[in-house]
């Protein structure tokens, strides 16, 4: 990260004015740091073995190399499989025929705003795409090919592709503002399809995808470790709290299955939300278990193709049905809704077992008609009810010591539309809550930069730059409102949010919406906390240790 | 450079007709032949686009949301049910703002940066200019065809012909009256033509095919604008000429102005052109995957033609037959017993 220029000078590094060459004309920078590392052949190898074709040949290559080890019949594959996709999803048929290059998207994209690479604004981004359409498949696109942007497939070309179909977190927020709703999100996820066929992948999203598949979860974490993780929560949270919390595993015959996006289980500060269901749920009384096989709520299947998106998801019906579950409880995370929110009915809803129902609260009898297809409900919209039910008991003075905003992710805002309950969480277990401004939350969210499969360090310049929107948004309300603290419910926001916020917010942290709540549930009457969640001391209890400062050199 | 193209383009297509009816019996060539021909063109091309769209599937719900969704507690969470539709009449009257109204556009921003006092700041303020331009330009080309509807239908019924015209004529500036929808067509392409050429980032994304149908109904509202204002053409015989096409009872007048057959040329070549462009944003935008469907697919089932049944997940069984030993160690519960005995200790 030493290369990294400091953010006052990649601020003024930014320039919205075009080049002057014409965009077909501009080389494209392959330069390390702009590019995600290639995945690496045994994961291809091994995901080939499940779905099969889908890969292309598992190679070792480099994008700085002249020679990406294309497959020879790369052109014919790629132009193939863009004609079966055209047919397949109305969608790429459409967006590649009506976009009138009108440009009210390009300004909408986080990439742009912080990068000014014209590539990365949306209609150009998606001009990538829609040249070789032109190029490929129309008449007047074949014969006029200078006056209507068109070109036909070329190895240039699907090197231009893998940059910028990665350098797009498929937020959708341009999608918000085109006059057609053009979507370039569906384009890259298209693109990425095409590119897989032919190997144009990244490790960061391979890797994910085949130890899901094998272990239950991204992070490839085994049972047995997946379960001292577990325990080794649970005695942080009696520590904390001082009650020693119920953590079912694999469980059968209980009402609700829970899932999360493994982050929650692995990393800082993803676990302390988990310490927070785990919490809840014991408060409760929850009749629900974990599980190790389906320990994985989000779905970078999503980022590779259709195929694997569907495989991963369909761990949690298959688990529900093992474990006699009559519903699903998901945790927070973003494109993990996206896909339960959107695809998963459809593409897994006929191997639900009988014995699913409508989610209904065990605590308060809401019936969740919302979610009556799925049989999945969010948690915020399940401790949104029991708050409103009065069901919490809550000191919301717990958490006086942070000033708390609230991150949108994409994904529940703009494919979902859950706004507000997690506001209503939140706005219920701490007293200072303040919203960034207008133009940078709900549906006209900004993205981490690090979605859909961004999230690595290999590429930190281009996330910082992709976090601009955000984080001055941050920088705002942190000096406006002293806010200290950005809530969000999303497990890659909760990795991707803590540098972006170092960079442009410093002294901003991260964390869930469950954190918080877990800090304000008060267990029994009359309980006294002395630390948070983090074993970090409540204010007044700091200890006389807080004090203690490092031995000077001369000392030592 | 590509608007200069698209000017020279447009150039060429008034010169044709101007030097073609000089020779007589081209008048027919051009008042009949290539209009009848551009309209079929423009008619299978508009039919083909569309179907072409209808045959491709829409696997997923996959609406853009804007705002709240129905949540299981309407009253508290106030859904937007505009855009954020979950019933089919929602999504309709979300459809019909965006269509009448443009208001995914009405929405629009615009960014830019600034050195505030010890750090940056990125700013945002409406920008509504683009709506204002298309609006301008959208309504008024509309209002110009249902104008035309007169030359075509007999008798001219008041709705909406006949009212349209009187709405449209209201200021009664000069004679003929003049139209607002005349100076709005002409005002919005060369404020969309302006933007184009003068705004970086858009002149950047430009097209020849993106300034040639402005440049060509450009051209052909000033044609039909010299006709009526300048030329004053005649219109009982054009009257009877377009009725003649309707009812393939073919005449072409011998008091026609050439202008007339520069102006049908333009609109001919618009037709025609229709199918093969960006122009068909026009059916387009109400096929829209990411507009047009309700936001319901975790309340209702919805099937996806192609869905394949035999992608199944990696089974718990495989599963549990290669963490089996481990798990029964860590304690955690076993379908199959065997599973957890050590590959030795089961061999023994
Ligand atoms: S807003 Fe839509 S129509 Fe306009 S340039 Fe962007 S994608 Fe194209
Ligand atoms: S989906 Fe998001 S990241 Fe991708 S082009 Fe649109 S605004 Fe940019």
């Amino acid at each position: 990260m030493s290369d990294i220029p400091k953010a006052d000078e990649l601020f003024k590094s930014i320039d919205y004015n075009p080049p002057l060459t014409g965009w077909m004309e501009t080389p494209v920078d392959f330069s390390p740091g702009h590019w995600c590392y290639p995945a690496k052949p045994e994961k291809i190898a091994y995901m080939d073995k499940k779905l099969p074709g889908l890969w292309g040949e598992p190679r070792q290559w480099v994008p700085s190399d002249v020679d990406w080890k294309l497959p020879a019949n790369w052109k014919e594959t790629v132009v193939n499989g863009f004609r079966e996709r055209l047919k397949k999803f109305r969608s790429l048929q459409l967006f590649m025929d009506i976009c009138v290059r009108c440009g009210a998207c390009a300004d909408k994209c986080h990439y742009f705003i912080g990068s000014g690479d014209p590539k990365n604004m949306p209609v150009l981004r998606a001009e990538l795409m829609r040249s070789v359409y032109r190029g490929e498949f129309t008449v007047a696109g074949k014969i006029l090919s200078k006056f209507t942007g068109s070109r036909v497939m070329e190895e240039d070309v699907l090197k231009e592709w893998f940059i910028y179909f990665y350098q797009c977190t498929q937020c959708r927020r341009c999608s918000l503002f085109c006059p057609y709703g053009i979507d370039t999100a569906e384009m890259t996820m298209m693109a990425r399809e095409l590119m897989h066929l032919v190997g144009l992948n990244t490790n960061w999203i391979m890797e994910p995808v085949s130890n899901c598949n094998i272990t239950g979860n991204h992070l490839g974490i085994q049972p047995h470790a997946f379960k001292d993780i577990v325990d080794f929560m649970v005695d942080d949270i009696e520590e904390v709290t001082g009650r020693r919390v119920k953590a079912p595993l694999n469980e059968k015959g209980h009402e609700i299955l829970f899932i999360t996006p493994s982050g929650d289980v692995f990393a800082d500060p993803g676990i302390y939300t988990f310490m927070g269901y785990l919490l809840l749920f014991d408060y409760l009384d929850l009749d629900y278990t974990l599980s190790t096989y389906a320990s994985e709520g989000g779905n970078f299947g999503s980022f590779t193709n259709n195929e694997s998106m569907k495989k991963l998801n369909a761990k949690m019906y298959a688990e529900a049905e093992r474990l006699g579950c009559k519903w699903i409880l998901g945790g927070e995370c973003g494109h993990m809704w996206r896909v339960i929110h959107q695809y998963m009915d459809t593409m897994n809803g006929d191997t639900q077992w009988s014995g699913m129902t409508t989610p209904k609260s065990p605590i308060t009898g809401t019936v969740f008609n919302t979610a009556a297809a799925t049989k999945m409900l969010h948690i915020t919209e399940f401790t949104a009810d029991l708050i409103k039910h009065n069901k919490l008991k809550l000191d919301p003075s717990r958490n006086d010591h942070l000033r708390v905003t609230f991150h949108d992710s994409c994904n529940p805002a703009r494919g979902m539309g859950l706004l507000e309950e997690p506001r209503y969480v939140l706005k219920h277990v701490c007293n200072n809550f303040f919203e960034m401004p207008p133009a940078t939350i709900r549906e006209q969210t900004f993205c981490c930069a690090g979605g859909s499969g961004l999230n690595t360090d290999e590429i930190m310049e281009i996330r910082l730059r992709g976090g601009l929107p955000r984080g001055n948004a941050l920088r705002y309300v942190q000096e406006q409102h002293g806010v200290n603290l950005m809530a969000c419910i999303c497990a890659i926001d909760r990795a991707t949010l803590i540098p972006l916020a170092d960079y442009w917010a410093p002294g901003v942290t991260i964390s869930g919406t469950h954190e918080l709540v877990a800090n304000a549930l008060v267990l029994e009457e009359g309980e006294v906390r002395t630390m948070d969640m983090r074993q970090e001391p409540l204010p007044g209890f700091e200890d006389e240790d807080d004090d203690w400062t490092p031995p000077t050199k001369e000392d030592a | 450079m590509n608007a200069l193209y698209s000017l020279l383009f447009v150039f060429l297509l008034v010169l044709i007709p101007l030097f073609g009816v000089d020779a007589a019996h081209m008048r027919t060539f051009f008042g009949v032949c290539i209009p009848t021909t551009a309209f079929i063109i423009f008619i299978i091309g508009f039919v083909y686009k569309v179907v072409t769209w209808g045959r491709s599937a829409v696997p997923f719900r996959i609406p853009t949301t804007g705002g709240q969704f129905q949540s299981f507690d309407p009253e508290l969470f106030k859904q937007n049910k505009l855009d954020c539709p979950q019933t089919g009449a929602q999504t309709f009257f979300r459809m019909v703002l965006e269509v009448f109204a443009f208001r995914s556009l009405f929405r629009n921003t615009q960014v830019s940066l600034h050195q505030g006092k010890d750090h940056p700041v990125v700013a945002y303020k409406s920008s509504k200019w683009l709506w204002l331009f298309a609006i301008t330009f959208h309504y008024s080309f509309f209002i110009i065809a249902l104008r035309h509807l007169r030359l075509f239908l007999e008798p001219i019924p008041f709705l909406p012909v006949g009212a349209i015209e009187f709405v449209d004529g209201i200021l009664q500036i000069g004679a003929p009256v003049m139209y607002l929808s005349d100076a709005g067509l002409v005002a919005g392409v060369l404020l969309l033509l302006g933007r184009r050429l003068v705004l970086p980032r858009i002149n950047y994304i430009s097209y020849v095919s993106d300034y040639f149908p402005l440049l060509l109904i450009l051209s052909v509202a000033l044609s039909g604008i010299y006709m009526r204002y300048y030329a004053k053409v005649d219109i009982i015989a054009i009257k009877e000429l377009t009725m003649g096409l309707v009812t393939f009872h073919y005449v072409v007048p011998e008091s026609i102005s050439a202008s007339f057959f520069v102006h049908v040329f333009l609109v001919s070549t618009l037709m025609a052109y229709f199918p093969f462009s960006k122009l068909m944003h026009m059916p387009g935008v109400f096929l829209s995957p990411t507009r047009n469907l309700p936001n319901d697919s975790r309340a209702k089932h919805h099937v996806n033609p192609w869905n394949d049944p035999n992608i199944k997940a990696h089974a718990y069984a495989d599963y549990e037959k290669e963490f089996g030993v481990p798990m029964a160690e860590a304690g955690l519960p076993l379908d199959n017993p065997e599973n957890g005995v050590p590959k030795d200790e089961a061999e023994a």
